[in-house]
């Protein structure tokens, strides 16, 4: 276990390595000067001069590239320039809107993904499969900011029962975050969702068809019980891999989510970054976001190795 | 084989074999989810091409007079705040989201099969390259698709680059695996005992029986090109305004919800038409093509 989760850590070293370059380097892809670039079309010479000292740019790109590995190890992620204050803090004061988000749709996704497919599987073949497949189909294709718009317009602009944008944090108000965050985690959560029904679907579908639950069901065992204690924990197994994937989905989709329903957020913060041109910001925050899916994704196959000792011994 | 070639059976009767691509057309036709797909793509997709015939006026031409008119009468999708004509912008639109399309999974056809099939037949680069892969698949896909468009500047050329980038990896992560397996496989080793050359076992050999899949993952990487151009044009970063984009039309029409719901509500459902067409479209290839990776009847 210690081996594995050892050897999952190993691996993630040169991944965000990688990553680090790919981020590093896509500053200095701006076609032309970059300096001149960031500082916008009204700066005066001398500013963009400045502005080039200050970002390190003048200087030869390998010792460019030491600093910037010197700033990661102490922690530096780089200065946003809109804000004035480092990536780093940028990122931690927003990040918790983000969580809060991401778990809320992750919760949402769970819960209607794994019972709609469950249901599914159970009534294979059936009116209620066909409905529960037909809807899933319908998640998957919705794009998230047309469903997020349609409730906006809906709920919000027609009958007026939530507001239509706008944020209160969890610890001030749990009702008002609840208003603020639930449209926005429904627009996030129905692709997953429509995703997970599917692959829980054909899970338990192939753990019905197992001799142990029909060993189960020959004991007498009450069918709620096969379903629940046999069926269900073998089924769920193949979940938790995917776990890792709808998190980076929603991490993902939150960028515009929190766009569309202006939550100040991660997202909200890169998309802010970019659209003024802040690369600083758009450099240090998509490192750190990535690190932290990166992270997780151990922390899921960690767990996946918990749950199936088959994944241990390998 | 030659087609329909005649093989002798058991007992020495001839039998007409039918070929094997025209089998799998045959069981595609009779696909009900594909071919729903295929018609909902077709008609999107042709309602694109034919943009310049049946649209009858410019999308961009200005008329305020004409704002906020309602779908119907004189204007079949209504107009927008300027008194453009939706019908206009959206078929324009359609044409844009089928090229951006069209060009990612050209991209990733060429680029994504080209390094995943390099990286499974050749030891000796496969680390590499999958390292780099690895790191391209860590970044969430939006994000890295904005930030690659604000460094590069928004414009059509560089949506299309942005997508590639993000998406050549996971087209070319699915050759590769295909390939290692094919490669240990022993008409493979037939081949190499024959002594042909590298390039000949890679596409005569390997590559065509690594097919499927690929084909399977292109049609669902069109949904996702053409859903990921609408988001980043709805947030800012796709395609320069006035160019109709679906994004762009939806993301003007925030601003207008009560008085003109439509200007969000009809590019949306054409987005929800092509991705949905090609959601069925990939599903149905998947079902008839690569059984092994059917979800379960």
């Amino acid at each position: 276990m210690i081996l594995l989760t050892l050897r999952r850590l190993l691996s993630a070293i040169p991944v965000l390595f990688i990553v680090s370059l790919i981020s590093f380097g896509l500053m200095r892809l701006i076609p032309g000067d970059p300096a001149a670039a960031i500082a916008g079309i009204a700066a005066t010479p001398a500013q963009i001069e400045q502005l080039r000292r200050d970002l390190g740019l003048d200087e030869p790109l390998l010792t460019q590239l030491l600093h910037y590995y010197q700033g990661l190890l102490q922690g530096d992620f780089g200065k946003s320039l809109l804000l004035g204050k480092g990536v780093l803090a940028a990122t931690m004061e927003r990040l918790p809107v983000t969580i809060g988000l991401s778990l809320y749709a992750l919760v949402l996704t769970l819960l209607i993904g794994v019972a709609s497919g469950i249901i599914a599987a159970l009534r294979q073949n059936t009116w209620v499969d066909q409905l529960a497949m037909m809807i899933a189909m319908l998640g998957i294709s919705i794009p998230g900011f047309f469903l997020g718009l349609l409730m906006i317009i809906f709920f919000a602009v027609q009958l007026g029962w939530l507001p239509s944008g706008g944020y209160v944090p969890f610890a001030q108000d749990p009702i008002g975050w609840l208003r603020s965050t639930t449209m926005p985690a429904i627009s996030l959560a129905l692709l997953q969702a429509g995703l997970l029904a599917r692959i829980t679907r054909s899970g338990m579908l192939e753990v019905l068809r197992q001799d142990y639950v029909r060993t189960a069901r020959a004991k007498g065992l009450p069918e709620r019980q096969v379903i629940l204690k046999h069926a269900l924990a073998n089924a769920l197994i193949p979940i938790v891999t995917v776990v890792g994937i709808i998190i980076s989905l929603l991490l993902s989709g939150a960028v515009v989510t929190e766009a569309l329903f202006s939550l100040p957020g991660m997202g909200q913060l890169l998309t802010q970054a970019v659209l003024s041109r802040d690369y600083p910001m758009v450099q240090g925050g998509l490192l750190l976001v990535t690190t932290f899916l990166v992270v997780v994704n151990i922390l899921v196959d960690i767990l996946y190795a918990l749950i199936d000792p088959r994944v241990r011994y390998e | 084989m030659s087609d329909a070639a005649a093989v002798i059976d058991a007992e020495g009767i001839a039998q007409k074999r039918e070929h094997p691509a025209r089998a799998t057309i045959k069981r595609l036709l009779r696909h009900r989810l594909f071919m729903t797909g295929l018609v909902l793509f077709l008609i999107i997709a042709i309602t694109a091409i034919l943009a310049p015939w049946i649209t009858d006026t410019d999308p961009n031409h200005l008329s305020m007079r004409n704002k906020f008119k309602q779908p119907g009468e004189g204007w079949i999708f209504g107009t927008d705040s300027f008194g453009r004509s939706l019908w206009s912008r959206v078929v324009w639109g359609a044409q844009l989201s089928m090229l951006i399309g069209a060009s990612v999974v050209a991209l990733n056809a060429v680029f994504g099969i080209l390094i995943g099939a390099a990286a499974g037949y050749f030891r000796r680069i496969d680390n590499l390259l999958m390292r780099i892969n690895d790191a391209l698949m860590a970044f969430p896909a939006i994000l890295l698709a904005i930030a690659v468009t604000s460094v590069l500047g928004p414009s059509t050329f560089n949506v299309i680059l942005a997508l590639g980038i993000v998406y050549i990896p996971r087209t070319a992560r699915i050759v590769r695996s295909s390939v290692i397996v094919l490669r240990e496989m022993e008409f493979v080793q037939a081949a190499v005992a024959a002594g042909a050359g590298h390039w000949r076992i890679l596409t005569r050999h390997i590559l065509p029986n690594a097919m499927a899949p690929v084909i399977v993952q292109l049609s669902f990487l069109f949904a996702f090109a053409v859903l990921s151009e609408a988001t980043l044009s709805f947030l800012g970063v796709g395609a320069v305004p006035p160019t109709p984009t679906w994004g762009n039309i939806m993301a003007e029409g925030r601003d207008f919800m009560r008085e003109a719901p439509w200007i969000i509500t009809i590019p949306g459902v054409a987005l929800m038409i092509t991705v949905m067409g090609l959601n069925f479209l990939g599903d149905g290839l998947r079902d008839v093509l690569d059984p092994r990776l059917r979800i379960q009847q």
